[in-house]
């Protein structure tokens, strides 16, 4: 489904990521994990479309496409979806409208007719069942006022609605009690099938007590240093980035 | 980066103006220029009795020793009143019985405008009256609305047919030498509509007034009276549009609202004349004086405004609230890019008790516009227990236009209760990358940005306008959920 070849990434001239090799295929659940500042976030953004992300090297091919040639939307047409760490708020639009338009704006890149008021808003009932979402919150301006854990809810309610191929989580878990952490990962496990997948962007380990991943990476200082089972999440967990660091640290000094 | 944004979220709101065209149709005219002749000649024209002819003299040697207001943050320059047309009619047979006896070219502007003069076509019942350059041409549901006793017609027509009825209430809410172009207005004004709802009366529907300037190098000054005797209920709206011209034209308009007890007017515009080009070149000048007056206990005004076009604006509508318990609202959303500058607002005056007031402005700026709030929220000291409440919300696209708020609050007891908020935002890359990832473009994104912004005021709007108010802020409302 996708595939990320040697890709080299940063901001305002400064590099950022240094050689991104990685493969997902449909069915898998991956997570990057790694210390502040190693460059996850800035993969997650690379790989929706953030303008301001400037790659200089390598290619993103996903489902047999150039995926670093396509704009923000068509990306999002295509299936990719980002679960922001930082949802934004826009006053006034509530984000029942927010979905019609993406849902019917998708509708149309596949050529299909737009779904009118009933069929749409019978959709919402289903999806917000499965997601565990009220009915006001989505009557409300678009993230205004929400907390930090109705955000997050809000992101996995839009994902829910939008059915990704692909679903980059960035730090979903972050600033989430541990109520909250189970709803959300209870929401993403029911939405995981053999046809998508989910990258999932995180600092800690204790997600990954309710979704189970298939692959375990650890980003540092811009590369994925180290791939393993789930057990390679636990062993982080124990010993602390300090032991990857200090490994790759002497490495390059051999 | 940012500017890619940017010119994308431009390029959404820099639109062009769609209705630019002219529509060519004989004219009469006055002769350019002013001077008492004119006056005399427009009333003249108009058949107007003396007392009518006397008031506009009275204004215009009134007039003459005013000066133009400098205060407003708005800058162009002068005006030469002696290079504008101040009567411009279609030329057309002299009295019409119908609707169908209407120029036909007319016709077609409308059909273009998107307004059906056809009585029978209408699915909506809007009563509708138009106005072009100086002239009402037409007026809709005539006859069933004279059933319930309310009378819609050109102001013409009524100091022909309701002398007693104007002669009573014209200047009593804006005096005619309340200010430089109220004076101006009083002297040439030339068409503009009157509505009166008797006691006890809702009208079954929205009247609405058309305004076209056509003719080149015409002002137009029409004058609206609505008059709501007690008890009763009327929702007026106001549209505008006119031909794009290399020169600047001048509107001043006056609109007079009075409100006996416990009755209710919402008075609603959607203002889109020719704003200019791109350069700043063109575009009208709208210098106008809109007031209300909650003559009668219980009563309630409300404005609601929405301001896209022209390239100056300068209109702040009010409300006296002088009945005890009466109730003032403006709601405003006002957009200017390119070189449009616009200074707008209102005024609350409290002197009954217990009167209340809601001020909601949503200022919207682009390219290298300007955009001002000025309010002015007066509180009496025999206005006990009156309160107000002010929002004024600014949102900045790009990062060379302007936005500015100029609240003034008086508060002359201590029983009332004044708030004001403000917040100025830009539309920020976030927001739209947000909808870019949902699968949404960036014109879209920025049109649900933009109507989210200014969404409490469009609700005021009544369905009719809100269509075409939403299509100008170019806002496409195909993802709303009803």
């Amino acid at each position: 489904m996708l595939k990320i070849e040697n890709l080299h990434a940063g901001i305002e001239g400064k590099k950022i990521l240094k050689g991104i090799n990685l493969e997902i295929k449909a069915g898998e659940v991956h997570v990057i994990m790694g210390p502040n500042g190693s460059g996850k976030s800035t993969l997650a953004s690379v790989l929706a479309g953030r303008e301001n992300y400037e790659v200089t090297e390598g290619s993103v091919e996903y489902m047999g496409k150039e995926l670093l040639d396509m704009s923000p939307e068509d990306r999002a047409r295509e299936g990719v979806f980002l679960a922001f760490q930082y949802p934004v708020e826009i006053p006034g639009l509530s984000t029942t409208n927010f979905m019609k338009t993406a849902v019917n704006e998708i509708r149309k890149y596949h050529g299909q007719e737009p779904l009118d008021a009933v069929a749409f808003l019978r959709m919402m009932k289903e999806k917000m069942a499965l997601v565990n979402i009220d009915q006001s919150l989505l009557s409300r301006p678009l993230n205004e006022g929400f907390s930090g854990g109705e955000k997050k809810r809000n992101e996995i309610f839009q994902m829910a609605m939008l059915q990704p191929k692909l679903a980059i989580m960035d730090e979903t878990d972050s600033g989430l009690d541990i109520d909250a952490i189970r709803i959300v990962s209870d929401s993403v496990n029911k939405l995981h099938n053999k046809d998508n997948a989910v990258l999932l962007v995180t600092h800690y380990q204790r997600l990954l007590d309710y979704i189970i991943p298939d692959f375990v990476h650890v980003m540092y200082n811009g590369r994925i240093v180290k791939s393993g089972p789930k057990e390679l999440a636990l062993e982080l967990e124990e010993k602390g980035y300090d032991f990857i660091k200090n490994e790759i640290d002497v490495a390059e000094e051999a | 980066m940012n500017d890619v944004v940017l010119s994308n979220i431009e390029k959404t709101v820099l639109s062009d103006y769609k209705y630019g065209f002219v529509t060519n149709i004989r004219a009469d005219e006055a002769p350019m220029g002013l001077n008492e002749d004119i006056v005399r000649f427009i009333s003249a024209k108009k058949n107007e009795p003396q007392w009518m002819l006397e008031w506009r003299l009275k204004a215009f040697r009134q007039w003459l020793k005013m000066e133009e207001p400098v205060w407003a943050n708005v800058k162009f320059p002068p005006i030469n009143y002696q290079d504008i047309i101040y009567y411009s009619a279609p030329k057309q047979r002299p009295s019409l019985n119908s609707v169908d006896d209407i120029d036909p070219e007319l016709k077609r502007t409308f059909d273009k405008l998107g307004i059906s003069l056809d009585e029978q076509k209408r699915i909506s019942g809007v009563a509708v009256d138009v106005v072009v350059d100086s002239v009402s041409i037409a007026t809709t549901f005539k006859e069933q609305l004279s059933k319930l006793g309310i009378i819609f017609c050109s102001i013409s027509e009524a100091i022909q047919k309701h002398p007693d009825l104007v002669k009573k209430y014209m200047g009593s809410v804006v005096p005619a030498t309340d200010n430089y172009f109220a004076a101006l207005n009083s002297a040439v004004f030339s068409d503009g509509s009157f509505c009166f709802i008797p006691k006890g009366v809702r009208s079954p529907m929205e009247l609405s007034t058309y305004f076209r300037i056509n003719a080149e190098n015409t002002g137009q000054f029409e004058r609206t009276l609505i008059v709501a005797e007690e008890g009763s209920y009327v929702s007026y709206l106001e549209g505008c549009t006119a031909p794009m011209r290399d020169e600047n034209q001048l509107h001043a308009a006056v609109v007079e609202l009075v409100a006996h007890e416990k009755a209710e007017i919402k008075y609603s515009t959607v203002q889109n004349w020719y704003p200019g080009d791109k350069e700043g070149k063109g575009g009208i000048y709208n210098f106008v004086t809109k007031r209300g007056i909650c003559l009668g206990d219980h009563s309630k005004i409300s404005w609601t405004q929405v301001e896209t076009g022209s390239a100056i604006t300068w209109k702040y509508p009010s409300v006296i609230l002088k009945g005890n318990h009466s109730i003032g609202e403006f709601y405003s959303v006002a957009v200017t890019n390119n070189h449009q500058q616009a200074d707008t607002g209102t005024k609350m005056t409290h002197i009954g008790k217990n009167t209340k007031s809601r001020i909601v402005s949503k200022g919207i700026s682009a390219g290298v516009s300007n955009n001002s709030y000025r309010g002015l929220v007066h509180i009496n000291k025999n206005a006990s227990n009156s309160r107000n409440f002010s929002q004024c919300d600014s949102l900045l696209l790009g990062d060379k236009c302007g936005a500015h708020t100029f609240p003034y609050i008086e508060v002359k007891n201590n029983s009332s209760i004044v708030e004001h908020e403000a917040t100025t935002s830009k539309i920020g890359e976030d927001q739209v990358f947000y909808c870019n990832q949902r699968g949404i473009d960036t014109e879209t994104a920025v049109a649900l940005i933009i109507n989210g912004f200014a969404k409490e005021v469009m609700n005021q709007l009544p369905m009719e306008f809100a269509v075409e108010a939403q299509k100008l802020l170019a806002i496409s409302l195909e993802g709303s959920v009803g």
